[in-house]
């Protein structure tokens, strides 16, 4: 979706500011939050891009207003209320008022430590890779109302194959319910005039990592 | 000011934070109390991220690719297998990439969508890495950004960034510093800031160490 959250390129959000001696979590419910999203996702209930897509559909006043971690609590609270495991006068109310649904596993202290390991997104391939590297290709000019991870600022723009990096779980069906539908990615490098116009620094270029579907041989 | 004034403050301060805190605890006690989850197992997260999953761990990778050139082929051939070999971690996630930083290239990681961040091998991300300043001005004003961590590059240094759209993660490999000959992998490994390996930030020169 063409949402709040597709910030590159965008201008007027000022200087970054690093923080000295950071902590991991700057507050105790922040730790909470990311630990409860670890637990859930382990219990295999939906997909990472399900939860992306939950953040992204927050109202853009709300998504630029919310600090991360606000995000994933709004984003944990809309996926848990959608899929019926949890609701909002629940939450409100501090307790259960209705009894869970059975889910497939629950993460245990002794299933810590070997959830900590990324999960593999990598699938076996139904069909050969139609780029290569070297290849030039367009990244198609789309606008799909639902997730995707193809960022505004390449549509449209045309780009060079840098690598094949496998058939992967495609985020675009995964994070609704239309299943994982693997689908090559590709690292697509584009010049930074390209990209931004004449005007840009001629040092720049950028890459993106693009699934077949979003690109067009050109 | 007066003792009563400061407390004030702190007592604001103190109830704009604990909405928060109140509504993740009952997000926690309804999915507790539904079966869902198990807060002794959420504790044992929060301390793995807290104490256990870093930067050291990158800048370990870092300081033996710089000291072992083999080990350095293959951390850019494949940083997956290369990091696993170390066993530095259980087991290496999927799509770990690195990307080496030379005398005319330089490589900067960023996730313009969401944060997405090396975590095995940096940690948990800061803030400003997930920011919007940092995820909207990376891909069209990195020496911008650059400036803001007070770095400055040559003029004719091309600046490459990683927009990490998928589930490829990515760490730079920044330059060894001069004046190191002969460093330990340990010492060389204090040279190695986190900055340097999301390339906002170089390594440490052998004096800010000494």
């Amino acid at each position: 979706m063409d949402g709040i959250h597709d910030m590159g390129g965008m201008h007027g959000f000022g200087k970054v500011e690093p923080e000295p001696n950071e902590p991991v979590f700057h507050e105790k419910w922040e730790g909470r939050v990311f630990a409860m999203t670890r637990a859930i996702s382990f219990t295999g209930i939906w997909p990472i891009d399900r939860s992306r897509s939950a953040q992204e559909k927050l109202p853009p006043d709300v998504y630029l207003s919310s600090s991360y971690y606000k995000r994933w609590e709004l984003g944990l609270e809309s996926n848990l209320a959608a899929l019926g495991l949890a609701s909002a006068d629940e939450i409100a109310a501090g307790h259960a008022l209705r009894p869970g649904t059975p889910l497939a596993r629950k993460l245990g202290t002794s299933d810590v430590a070997g959830s900590l390991t990324r999960g593999s997104f990598a699938r076996p391939a139904s069909a050969p890779a139609r780029f290569k590297p070297g290849d030039r290709v367009r990244a198609k000019n789309i606008h799909p109302a639902t997730h995707t991870r193809l960022p505004r600022y390449a549509r449209g723009r045309v780009g060079v194959i840098k690598a094949v990096r496998g058939c992967h779980v495609f985020p675009d069906t995964v994070a609704i319910g239309l299943g994982e539908n693997p689908q090559w990615l590709y690292t697509v490098l584009f010049e930074g005039r390209e990209l931004w116009g004449e005007a840009t620094d001629p040092t720049l270029k950028v890459s993106i990592e693009a699934f077949e579907p979003y690109l067009e041989a050109a | 000011m007066t003792h009563d004034h400061d407390h004030d403050d702190h007592h604001e301060h103190g109830s704009e934070l604990s909405e928060m805190q109140l509504r993740v605890r009952a997000l926690e006690t309804v999915l507790t109390e539904k079966g869902y989850i198990d807060p002794a197992a959420l504790d044992l997260v929060i301390e793995a991220y807290e104490t256990k999953i870093g930067p050291h761990t990158g800048a370990s990778v870092v300081a033996k690719a710089w000291t072992d050139p083999a080990f350095r082929r293959a951390l850019i051939e494949d940083a997956t297998k290369a990091v696993q070999t170390l066993g530095l971690l259980n087991r290496v996630g999927d799509h770990l990439i690195a990307v080496e930083n030379t005398p005319k290239l330089h490589n900067m990681i960023v996730c313009t969508l969401c944060s997405c961040y090396p975590w095995e091998v940096l940690g948990l991300p800061p803030v400003w890495y997930k920011s919007a300043p940092y995820r909207a001005r990376s891909v069209n004003d990195p020496r911008g950004v650059l400036a803001d961590f007070g770095v400055t590059l040559p003029a004719d240094t091309q600046i490459r960034v990683w927009d990490s759209t998928a589930e490829t993660r990515f760490i730079v490999l920044p330059m060894r510093p001069s004046g190191t000959d002969g460093w330990s992998e340990e010492k060389l490994a204090t040279l190695v800031t986190r900055d340097s390996m999301i390339g906002t930030g170089l390594p440490k020169t052998p004096g800010e160490v000494a």
